[in-house]
């Protein structure tokens, strides 16, 4: 664990997390908990869709709708599912089971895995009040251990970090 | 040798560095933890963990499709 003299020296970095379908939930889980590893001070701020990823119980949907750079590995090649296909019933469902089974199949954390990771690794992690009034959540159904804030509790720790994505 | 063990084979990105680093804290200063992973990207990823967490990787070498890593605590 850090002592005090490297918290002062520590690098720190901000992710807006604004997205909370399977696939958008990867890039800021992957980043903010290696930076943690790597003795970052490591701040996110969900907002908007990114609000579900810290509900108690996770479901997140994945859809290969409007995607067109999705390809799936399929028979030794590649394949992309026209929008056509992917608004029929059942299809992103399927699509979705597809994508669970392949990560599981290449060794890809779970996203429950890393939020927990992201949780012992003391991450602060900031719900935006307002998209909780918007969307009607409660707190209760929120994991545990999370703040409450606005832009400018997110500005003030942005204006510090060394680097600060919105994803 | 070394003073603890990681089998991260089959793992893919991020979980060979978050586990190490999980066990890394574990250790006192000077002990050595021995990492095996099979995820190509882990090479250049140690390398860039270390280089940021002032940790010492010791070596980096491959033995077929596995990567072997050691790494210093300091």
């Amino acid at each position: 664990m850090l002592d005090g003299d490297q918290l002062d020296n520590a690098k720190s970095m901000s992710i807006i997390v604004t997205k909370g379908s399977l696939d958008w939930a990867y890039p800021p889980f992957i980043l903010a908990t290696t930076a943690a590893a790597m003795d970052l001070n490591v701040t996110m701020f969900f907002t908007f869709y990114g609000l579900p990823l810290l509900k108690k119980k996770l479901n997140m949907k994945f859809t290969p709708l409007g995607n067109p750079a999705m390809e799936m590995p399929m028979m030794g090649g590649h394949m992309a599912m026209p929008n056509l296909l992917s608004v029929m019933p059942g299809v992103g469902g399927m699509a979705g089971k597809m994508m669970k089974n392949l990560m599981a199949k290449k060794g890809v954390a779970s996203i429950e895995d890393l939020r927990e990771a992201a949780v012992e690794s003391d991450v602060r992690m900031i719900a935006c009040q307002m998209t909780l009034d918007l969307f009607e959540y409660s707190l209760d159904d929120m994991i545990d251990g999370i703040e409450l804030g606005g832009a400018a509790t997110y500005i003030e720790g942005a204006v510090k970090s060394d680097i600060n994505l919105f994803i | 040798m070394a003073n603890a063990q990681l089998n991260a084979e089959g793992l893919n990105c991020p979980l060979p560095i978050l586990k190490a680093k999980k066990m890394l804290k574990t250790l006192s200063a000077g002990d050595v933890l021995e990492i095996s992973a099979t995820d190509p990207g882990s090479v250049a990823d140690f390398s860039a963990f270390c280089n940021q967490t002032g940790n010492e990787l010791l070596s980096s070498s491959s033995e077929g499709d596995v990567y072997k890593f050691e790494i210093k605590r300091t």
